[in-house]
């Protein structure tokens, strides 16, 4: 579909080829459209009203006054117009989407948004320096690896970088607390910062929000540094049987400028580009580790919502993040023909 | 040349797959026949004196509830499992009919089907199933299957699209084709059997991806609570606080066999993934 014309430069041709930015934009269009519809669709598809019985529930469980209840479905009920139709509902769904309007939390009655704004620079904090982390150790080990001069020694660690990748990240996570927190006591079992320091930008709470960040980001860097250093291993082999290799090593460089400027730098595209994802698909990945560690993130905030049965909470968190996940993935999109030329345009035709 | 012989040497050949095969049948086998010596009712609540530590009597002690930890194990992993296979089966038997319909006959039809893989590709399926999950009440380890499998079926979709494309050109297709064959003998009796490789790494990766989300959703206790499991047996773990109690015997001997179980997949589906393409032979 996509002409591509040699005259162009190479950057103006990809840049211009506004068949692929509407192709990736109608997609970004499309995951959005599913997100949101399926969120609508299933709580409709129960014969009671979601609302009035959770409030119930809670009010089962004494957290809230009976008379309230009554209020609080009616405010609910107006603001989601259940007394009109269907397709009523549904468009109104998308215009209180389009305003960044989530409804409010069952338990405190604060906007969800605040609540997710509150919860996001933790996720964010934890899982971006942990994958840098994860990235950089396991590209440099995947790489030396493959570099038949590192010495046989390092074989050994292949299966070790397998298991390891084998493990969800959250189990991990159970095994380290009980033994450095629990059994040995050296590091805090829960939390992002210790009891009684005061949030801010003081050396106090600085220290304490690293010392707590320890543990949960181990337990993402080790089980995720297999996926990193398999693959730079996997791609670094390929480069190594490059012609142009065998060129720089007979031109008489020095070892390690054959490494890295010849071997390393041409193996590295699809870890950038991995990275790239990773990064973007930062706050979908995270639920399960901080649930463990009641780190106090989105992953956190959505586990509460469930066992609050914060239902406006979950749905809130998740279309939160199904729309910052599809757009940034869109832009890694938009971004990636750039970093790596040979980037297939039409867009997926190798599966 | 006896088929399934090669087959065999095929296998025996691969050391990640031998070993996968090995370590699956271990964990499977753990809790299929080690189920048959128990008494089920070991495993319900009240069973023994809660939060002991393991004895002769309780092997690996009891939980808060008194259950028996060790029966518990033996009677969550096959449902586990089975969760995992029901979600693999369906969702890969979904994404090889929508590969092969896109990848064959082309057209608008793969367009649609392209579209709806990456929209589902790109949705965290574990947040669906969340909702999902939280708002219709998951009674049993079958429905969990079928709601997982739902987002467990585009892996093996794009790879049989990419398969049959190219396979599509290759001259014994063309040949059958101008023959006269028609398209459902050309589906079942020339491409079919050279995906089954891609089939099978596809079903493997699917089976540890959906047992992945069913501990999730299970440990976040949104599965199904009135059979056992191993992931409601770490929620009830999380949730009584059996870590900072320092109950090992609860949580460590679920949480090990989950680490043997995907592990046990990761082997097979590289092993697989070596034979399906054997220019990966020397990188994994």
């Amino acid at each position: 579909m996509l002409t591509f014309n040699k005259s162009y430069s190479i950057l103006f041709g990809k840049f211009m080829s506004w068949d692929y930015v509407i192709k990736r934009f109608l997609l970004f269009l499309a995951v959005i459209f599913v997100a949101v519809t399926i969120n609508f669709i299933i709580p409709r598809l129960r014969d009671t009203n979601p609302i009035e019985e959770r409030l119930y529930q809670l009010a089962a469980q004494g957290g809230v006054n009976v008379s309230k209840i009554k209020e609080l479905t009616a405010i609910y009920e107006a603001k989601y117009g259940l007394d009109k139709s269907v397709g009523e509902q549904y468009l109104n769904y998308w215009n209180d989407i389009f305003h960044l309007d989530f409804g409010w939390t069952i338990a405190d009655r604060t906007p969800v948004i605040n609540e997710i704004m509150r919860a996001v620079p933790w996720t964010i904090g934890l899982l971006s320096v942990a994958t840098l982390i994860a990235f950089v150790v396991g590209t440099v080990f995947g790489a030396l690896l493959a570099w038949p001069k590192t010495g046989n020694f390092v074989k050994y660690f292949v299966p070790l970088l397998m298991t390891l990748s084998a493990i969800p990240y959250y189990l991990l996570g159970i095994v380290f607390i009980y033994l450095f927190a629990i059994n040995w006591g050296v590091l805090p079992t829960a939390g992002a910062f210790g009891f009684g320091v005061k949030p801010g930008w003081t050396l106090e709470m600085i220290t304490s929000v690293m010392w707590h960040a320890i543990m949960p980001a181990a337990s993402i860097v080790l089980t995720s540094i297999g996926f990193w250093g398999l693959g730079m291993r996997g791609m670094m082999i390929t480069t190594m049987g490059e012609d142009y290799m065998k060129f720089a090593e007979y031109k008489g460089l020095k070892d390690w400028r054959v490494f890295l400027s010849y071997g390393v730098r041409n193996a590295m595209l699809p870890q950038v580009t991995g990275l790239a994802i990773s990064l973007g698909t930062i706050l979908a990945g995270s639920v399960l580790v901080e649930v463990i560690f009641a780190y106090p993130g989105l992953g956190n905030l959505l586990y509460r919502a469930i066992t609050s049965n914060d239902y406006f909470l979950l749905q809130g968190i998740i279309l939160f993040i199904i729309v910052s996940l599809g757009f940034s993935l869109f832009l890694i999109d938009l971004v990636y023909p750039l970093v790596d030329p040979r980037i297939n345009l039409e867009g997926g035709e190798n599966g | 040349m006896d088929k399934s012989k090669l087959l065999l040497s095929t296998i025996l050949n691969s050391r990640l797959l031998t070993t996968g095969i090995i370590l699956f049948l271990f964990v499977s086998l753990f809790g299929v026949v080690g189920g048959w010596f128990i008494d089920p009712e070991m495993a319900d609540v009240g069973a023994g004196y809660p939060s002991q530590p393991p004895s002769w009597e309780h092997w690996l002690g009891t939980d808060q509830q008194g259950r028996d930890v060790l029966s518990d194990l033996l009677l969550g992993t096959p449902q586990t499992l089975k969760i995992g296979l029901i979600a693999a089966f369906v969702g890969v038997g979904i994404g090889t009919i929508f590969g092969f319909v896109g990848g064959y006959f082309g057209g608008k039809i793969d367009v649609l089907i392209r579209l709806l893989s990456d929209v589902f590709m790109t949705i965290p399926g574990l947040l669906i199933l969340i909702v999902i999950a939280s708002l219709l009440d998951i009674v049993s380890t079958t429905l969990l299957g079928f709601v997982i499998a739902t987002f467990g079926w585009m892996g093996a979709c794009r790879v049989t699209r990419a398969q049959v494309l190219t396979m599509r050109e290759r001259a014994y297709v063309q040949v059958a084709k101008l023959n006269g064959v028609n398209d459902f003998e050309i589906i079942f009796k020339e491409m079919l059997p050279n995906l089954l490789p891609f089939i099978a790494a596809s079903l493997t990766g699917a089976t540890a991806g959906a047992v992945l989300a069913s501990l999730g959703l299970s440990a976040l206790g949104l599965g199904p609570q009135n059979e056992p499991s191993i992931g409601l047996t770490i929620y009830w773990a999380l949730h009584y606080g059996a870590l900072i109690r320092e109950l090992w015997w609860w949580f460590m001997p679920p949480v090990v066999v989950m680490i043997l179980l995907f592990l046990s997949l990761f082997l097979i589906t590289a092993g697989l993934d070596q034979i399906a393409n054997p220019r990966l032979k020397d990188k994994i």
